[in-house]
């Protein structure tokens, strides 16, 4: 068959924040640059990051430096993270966000004119470069902006269906544009992978219709690896009402701006679990958590900017002990603030303009009035591909990845705000480092057996249609349901093993899926095709759980509810078996060099 | 359960018709939902553009019961239910199928735009200092979410079908948020008049009535440019003293 074909130097896959810095670097390199989104250009789910941006900058409290900012993200990471990628994390976060400025993005100022930040859960100063709570937009816009100039092609709603490889290399991609429904080739010396989350894996979740990871699952049917996929970040606070917003965020700057949690008895809860490790940073009445909000430097953080592992288990405690919230959650608070501030509620309404704004449209409240009411929704999987901490590169040589869909620099749980600096500094570095790959390699020649079969295979659903197969709504809905009642926030060795089963038997399911209509514009050929994705994520993230026999991070075991030391030494690996079974592994942590670990020491 | 109807165009082999169809309600509920519901239980291949479901993204923008508006953020409690609630892509723009027009013309206005060009930093890290207050009008319209709803009201493009000489609100907001940037250093004033057609604007205020992010797009990005534009090319002493240069 012939298909319409593409050559680039480096092509990247995805188009939020980790794509679009990508492809700024390679094309600054001087390499033919191919993007690819699935969905038009700037709406990616990177603009739905609201808080901000974490880097050492010390504009807001000059005890901040790069050390402190690596303790932070290794300590909220229960030290499984990978050290490196966590060090050059906190050393170069600053850069990219001063280049931002320069490519005209317009963050909040401090009195003296430089870029304001803010305080975010784990982070021990206030570390957050953002505007208001829309970070993510202006960082989308401003790269967007900076890349159409620049030279470097977009393809808009495009999906890549599989990555090919050629004797071991990655050779190219075959997807198919939306608006037509045509197949195309890219053939490239070097791709890397941005595609982002899987959190439509989960029924409750803040992620839109594109994070269905597609990228895991790409570079797994390529031979890549997967690391940490047990690894879940269930955001403590979701909307919960009404049903039709169920799962959307509510940032975590509400706390960071002085909101407080309460349960049904209008107890703060959150002062009644503080971890050990934590307890000497932590507030310990609520004057001086207000205080810390507020800027003084000598009060300690409030229980509500504990990691968002911690926080989510308290919520789910109080609801389960019958203190929670009357729609199953608990209260968020920021209207309180009245009696301490003046014109409290034109400061709600300045920092937090999206919030009041989304409540009070979607919900019917008004927050600077009263509280909000939130649960855990399921927001970012820390695990992902992967990859060498320096150049971002995978096991397949030249495919790279970069931001939620790598792993490593989060470890058990992500810190808030680490997210968008992540994609910034490896976004950056992939881009950087597959330009590299592409001027020292030439492209491998792509195998044209494996073009036919990837769009054969493709083609499968609209085959089943005449055959009376199922519909993938359905299927995707039944994985949704199972993922959120059996591998959710809390896990259990019989209800993973029974989500294996049931995973065989979406499979089969998923086998048979049908759409109807043609191929131009068809969300059902979509929703059918992205059902495999998040089976195969599904499947990792299940067996790397049931690996995992302790409690840790965004991982807890109720059979297994402690930390155990042991688990504290090796990340848990997935990939293809020669057989196509799903092999899962432990792989020590790599050493941790002794000045790094002074660093850790010292922060305690 | 109660239930409404929801009118939908749904595009074909001889062009386009509205069809009905029926939706149980639940609390809260947009029109998003019920077109998701609609897709995943009556017509599969129903196309629609959505990403966030939180009016952050700007991609489910679409004509409800006549009015330009996100999905995502039409409450059906807004609306009367009690007459089928019809649902229609964005008429400015070349339809691709149901709901999803063809928006790329945006893109490529862009790019007619000159980028943000700073001047030299400030410091010697390479930072520059700004005042809350000189960014402030600067942060409002860079709030857009790109929904292409002014560029669908404006009649300017949606009558007079004006595209090639006239860039709509989405763009004028887009350049006074660089003209205004307190350390940009570039001139977008001459486009604005020759290629970009700021004259063709009679503020009529529509953009700014369904922009969903509330930017007051006439008062604060057209009305000043159109000044800027005036004080450069209309302005009788600098007129004369072009005259005298040339």
């Amino acid at each position: 068959m012939q298909i319409e074909t593409f050559e680039y130097d480096v092509l990247v896959i995805g188009a939020g924040g980790a794509g679009l810095r990508a492809a700024l670097e390679a094309s600054a390199a001087g390499v033919s640059v191919g993007l690819i989104c699935k969905s038009l250009l700037g709406k990616a789910h990177t603009v739905m990051a609201e808080g901000g941006v974490a880097a050492a900058l010390a504009n807001v409290d000059d005890r901040d430096s790069w050390k402190v900012h690596f303790a932070d993200t290794m300590r909220g990471g229960q030290y499984v993270n990978n050290w490196r990628m966590a060090e050059l994390h906190a050393k170069e976060a600053p850069d990219r966000v001063r280049e931002l400025e320069a490519w005209g993005a317009v963050f909040d100022r401090t009195a003296d004119g430089r870029i304001l930040q803010r305080n975010f859960g784990g982070h021990r100063y206030p570390r957050l470069a953002h505007v208001g709570d829309r970070t993510g937009l202006e960082l989308i816009r401003t790269l967007q902006d900076q890349g159409v100039h620049r030279g470097m092609d977009v393809h808009m709603e495009f999906t890549v269906v599989r990555v090919l490889t050629s004797g071991g290399r990655a050779s190219g991609v075959v997807g198919y544009e939306r608006e037509r429904g045509r197949f195309k080739l890219f053939k490239a010396a070097a791709i890397v992978l941005a595609t982002g989350g899987a959190g439509r894996a989960y029924r409750i979740t803040s992620n839109s219709w594109e994070g269905t990871g597609d990228g895991h699952s790409l570079a797994y049917q390529a031979g890549a690896e997967l690391m940490d996929m047990e690894f879940i970040q269930f955001h403590p606070t979701g909307m919960i009402w009404p049903p039709s917003v169920q799962g959307i965020l509510v940032t975590e700057g509400v706390r960071g701006e002085g909101g407080v949690l309460l349960n049904s008895q209008g107890r703060r809860f959150m002062f009644d679990s503080i971890p050990e490790n934590y307890r000497s940073q932590t507030a310990t009445d609520e004057d001086e958590g207000w205080r810390y909000t507020q800027g003084d430097k000598s009060a300690r953080r409030p229980p509500e900017l504990l990691t968002r592992d911690h926080v989510a288990r308290c919520i789910m405690r109080e609801v389960k002990e019958g203190r929670g919230s009357p729609r199953g959650g608990v209260f968020l608070d920021i209207a309180w603030i009245k009696s301490r501030l003046p014109n409290a509620e034109e400061h709600i309404k300045r920092k937090l303009p999206s919030m009041y704004h989304q409540f009070k449209e979607l919900a019917d409240i008004d927050i600077t009035k009263e509280p909000m009411e939130v649960g855990p929704t399921t927001h970012y999987i820390m695990g992902g591909v992967r990859v060498d901490a320096d150049t971002q590169m995978s096991t397949v040589p030249g495919l790279f990845a970069a931001g939620e869909c790598a792993a490593g620099i989060n470890g058990a749980n992500r810190l808030g705000g680490n997210s968008l600096s992540d994609l910034l500094v490896f976004g950056k570095r992939a881009g950087e480092y597959a330009a590299e790959f592409a001027k020292a390699n030439k492209r491998v020649a792509v195998g044209e057996a494996d073009v036919n079969a990837a769009t054969e295979d493709a083609l499968k659903p609209f085959e089943h249609a005449q055959s009376g197969g199922e519909n993938p709504y359905a299927i995707q809905s039944a994985l949704q349901d199972m993922m959120q009642s059996l591998v959710g926030i809390v896990r259990t060795e019989t209800e993973m093993q029974k989500a294996l089963a049931e995973l065989k038997a979406l499979r089969a399911r998923a086998a048979q899926a049908s759409v109807t209509g043609h191929r131009e514009y068809n969300p059902g050929w979509h929703t059918a095709l992205d059902l495999r994705h998040l089976l195969t994520v599904s499947e990792a993230i299940t067996r790397s759980a049931i690996e995992r026999k302790e409690s840790r991070g965004g991982h807890f075991r109720d059979d297994y509810p402690e930390k155990a030391a042991e688990f504290g030494t090796f990340n848990i690996v997935t990939r293809k078996a020669p057989d196509g079974s799903m092999e899962v592994r432990r792989v020590p942590l790599p050493p941790m060099p002794a000045e790094l670990k002074q660093i850790i020491e010292d922060q305690e | 359960m109660p239930s409404a109807v929801f009118r939908i165009w749904r595009t074909g082999e001889t062009g386009g018709a509205f069809r009905d169809y029926s939706v149980d309600l639940v609390p809260g509920m947009v029109v998003l939902d019920a077109v998701h519901r609609i897709q995943a239980t009556q017509a599969p291949d129903l196309a629609v553009r959505w990403n966030c479901k939180a009016g952050k993204c700007g991609s489910c923008s679409a004509e409800i019961n006549g009015n330009p508006r996100l999905m995502c953020m039409t409450r059906l409690s807004t609306l009367p239910l009690d007459q089928p609630v019809t649902v229609e892509p964005m008429r400015a723009f070349p339809p691709i199928k149901d709901l999803v027009t063809d928006v790329s013309w945006n893109f490529k206005v862009k790019k007619t735009i000159t980028p943000f060009t700073p001047r030299p930093a400030d410091a010697p890290d390479g930072t520059w200092r700004m005042q809350q207050a000189d960014v402030d009008r600067v942060q409002e319209f860079r709030k857009c979410i790109e929904c292409f709803l002014c560029q669908d009201v404006c009649h300017v493009l949606r009558d007079h079908k004006m595209h090639d000489r006239f860039i709509g609100p989405r763009f004028f907001a887009h350049t006074a948020a660089l003209e205004m940037n307190p350390i940009d250093s570039a001139n977008r004033v001459p486009a604005l008049k020759q290629q970009h057609g700021i004259g063709y604007c009679n503020i009529t205020r529509c953009c700014t009535k369904v922009c969903p992010e509330h930017i007051t797009i006439t008062e604060n990005a057209i009305i000043p440019l159109k000044e800027r534009v005036v004080d450069e090319f209309y302005d009788p002493v600098t007129r004369l003293l072009r005259v005298f240069r040339s």
